[in-house]
């Protein structure tokens, strides 16, 4: 019979929140912001195709950051829970606090019970018809979820990165300016430029049919960006 | 299943299952859209339900023009005269469906889901040939049913946007699937629709001649079919009809459906179309 030593629970949580953390810090960030017509998702992420944002349901979208493979589980399990729920009731019936209460029970039991806590930390957006009925749902490794308004930042820098969207955020902007200045943000939190090809971008667009959800493509932003070029660094 | 096994919550641990029926088919005996299995008494006939009757879809230049007429029926009850029976599936295809008409739509609902879950999860639309697959899975899935009487035989099409072509399938009760090159109709009107389709269609045929050609062969059937509702202009019914080409599933606006019958109308009062009148016997 093998003893092991005795960890006080404190100590424990500790040492998990601190190797979460560190995971996510070594991640790209993601910034969602509320502009005029909707909620805007924007990333640094090379890869075209592993995205980081992603479609929920017709009005609800995900975002995460952290370990892809963790993240793209939490995704899918999202997925499955909202088509589930729609197809079993009826389609408004699916809502982003639905899934923002059952991420939160997820990741919370992960981090509790699994050997290691998922590294992840993820955003649950959902465009409502009217720009006070948007509801944003930032939810981290531990399961703690915060209701936000405005705008996020999360990811390794989250606090530098809020910051920066703090000073520059106006309620009501358009989609370019709302690209422009969440582009900016994370440009000026890594103190570099980050070109069009290496953000992606999304939209849940309150204008459009039953699927809010629309990818921006490469050409669309770099469009955007071009009109003001977005430089690393403090003005 | 074997390989890697099943990593915890039951999920398999290599790759995640795209398909949203199988999910819903595994969610337990009490999941939604698992009919309650039907005590059958060959000596009594099922109940009563609504059937849909006549559909039918055609390739055109641009892709394809689906159509269905608007009744359904409970024996010799006209259960509803506005029904839908053509139905987007996605963004570029649409089902057409005869037959059982409670259990076609439900049928319909899961593909729906279906092809949007696909889509979420892999990042990525089904190709017309995936689709065309699906479906005749969950149509012989349905086959237990079918033996009971509630039938469902739908029609398959839109626009391949790989082969940048319109494409049609058309599937039997069994869920048996084939590809047809030029048009389909089904139901029970099907029979009387399929003879003018037959005489009316050319390769290449404009959307005009095109919706022309579904309105007449629906128009045709609901002369030979009681179960297949014509245009009823006093009430304002008319088919529905959708076109799916490159540009998505597009529902041709009602005056053009209403047009392609006033011809119909013209053309028989002229006398150049048989309307089914008798000749005058001389009685004297």
């Amino acid at each position: 019979m093998s003893f092991q030593p005795y960890v006080p629970p404190e100590q424990l949580m500790k040492d998990r929140s601190e190797y979460a953390r560190k995971g996510i810090s070594r991640g790209k960030s993601v910034v969602a912001l509320e502009y005029a017509d909707g909620l805007l998702f924007l990333a640094e992420n090379p890869s075209s195709t592993l995205h980081k944002i992603s479609e929920i349901y017709d009005r609800i979208a995900f975002a995460g950051v952290g370990k892809y493979s963790e993240f793209e589980d939490l995704r899918i399990s999202g997925v499955r829970l909202a088509d589930l729920r729609g197809y079993s009731y009826g389609r408004e019936d699916v809502t982003a606090k639905t899934l923002a209460n059952a991420y939160s029970q997820a990741l919370s039991a992960i981090f509790t019970t699994q050997m290691k806590p998922y590294e992840v930390e993820i955003l649950v957006g959902q465009v409502g018809d009217r720009p006070e009925e948007n509801e944003l749902f930032h939810i981290l490794f531990d399961g703690s979820v915060a209701d936000e308004k405005g705008f996020v930042g999360m990811g390794g820098r989250s606090d530098e990165l809020t910051g920066h969207l703090r000073d520059s955020y106006r309620a009501g902007e358009s989609l370019e300016e709302a690209v422009r200045l969440a582009a900016k943000a994370l440009a000026d939190t890594e103190d570099r430029p980050i070109d069009a090809p290496k953000l992606e971008a999304a939209v849940l667009d309150r204008t459009r049919g039953r699927r809010k959800f629309r990818r921006l493509d490469d050409s669309e932003v770099a469009d955007v960006l071009s009109s003001s070029s977005v430089e690393g660094g403090k003005p | 299943m074997t390989g890697l096994g099943a990593g915890p919550g039951g999920r398999p641990l290599f790759g995640s299952n795209p398909s949203f029926s199988d999910l819903v088919a595994g969610s337990g005996p009490d999941a939604p859209g698992s009919p309650p299995p039907i005590q059958s008494h060959p000596e009594q006939p099922v109940a009563t339900f609504s059937h849909g009757t006549t559909v039918l879809a055609l390739k055109y230049a641009d892709g394809v023009i689906m159509a269905g007429d608007r009744r359904a029926v409970e024996g010799f009850t006209i259960a509803d005269e506005r029904i839908e029976k053509v139905f987007p599936a996605d963004e570029h295809s649409a089902v057409a469906i005869a037959g059982a008409a409670g259990q076609a739509t439900e049928i319909v609902r899961l593909f729906q889901t279906e092809l949007e879950h696909y889509e979420k999860v892999e990042g990525e639309r089904l190709s017309m040939e995936g689709k065309a697959n699906r479906l005749a899975q969950m149509i012989r899935g349905n086959f237990p049913m079918a033996l009971q009487g509630l039938v469902v035989v739908p029609l398959f099409g839109g626009f391949d946007e790989r082969r940048a072509e319109g494409r049609l399938f058309r599937y039997d009760v069994t869920g048996g699937r084939w590809e047809e090159a030029d048009y389909h109709s089904t139901g029970s009107g099907s029979l009387h629709a399929r003879g003018t389709l037959k005489k009316g269609w050319r390769r290449g045929l404009d959307r005009g001649a095109a919706v022309q050609l579904a309105v007449e062969a629906l128009y045709d059937a609901s002369q030979e079919d009681v179960a297949t509702g014509g245009p009823n202009p006093l009430r304002g019914i008319y088919p529905s009809v959708k076109a799916m080409t490159a540009a998505g599933v597009e529902i041709v606006p009602e005056d053009e459906v209403r047009a392609a019958f006033q011809t119909i109308v013209g053309e028989t009062h002229e006398g150049v179309r048989g309307g089914g009148s008798q000749a005058k016997e001389d009685l004297d």
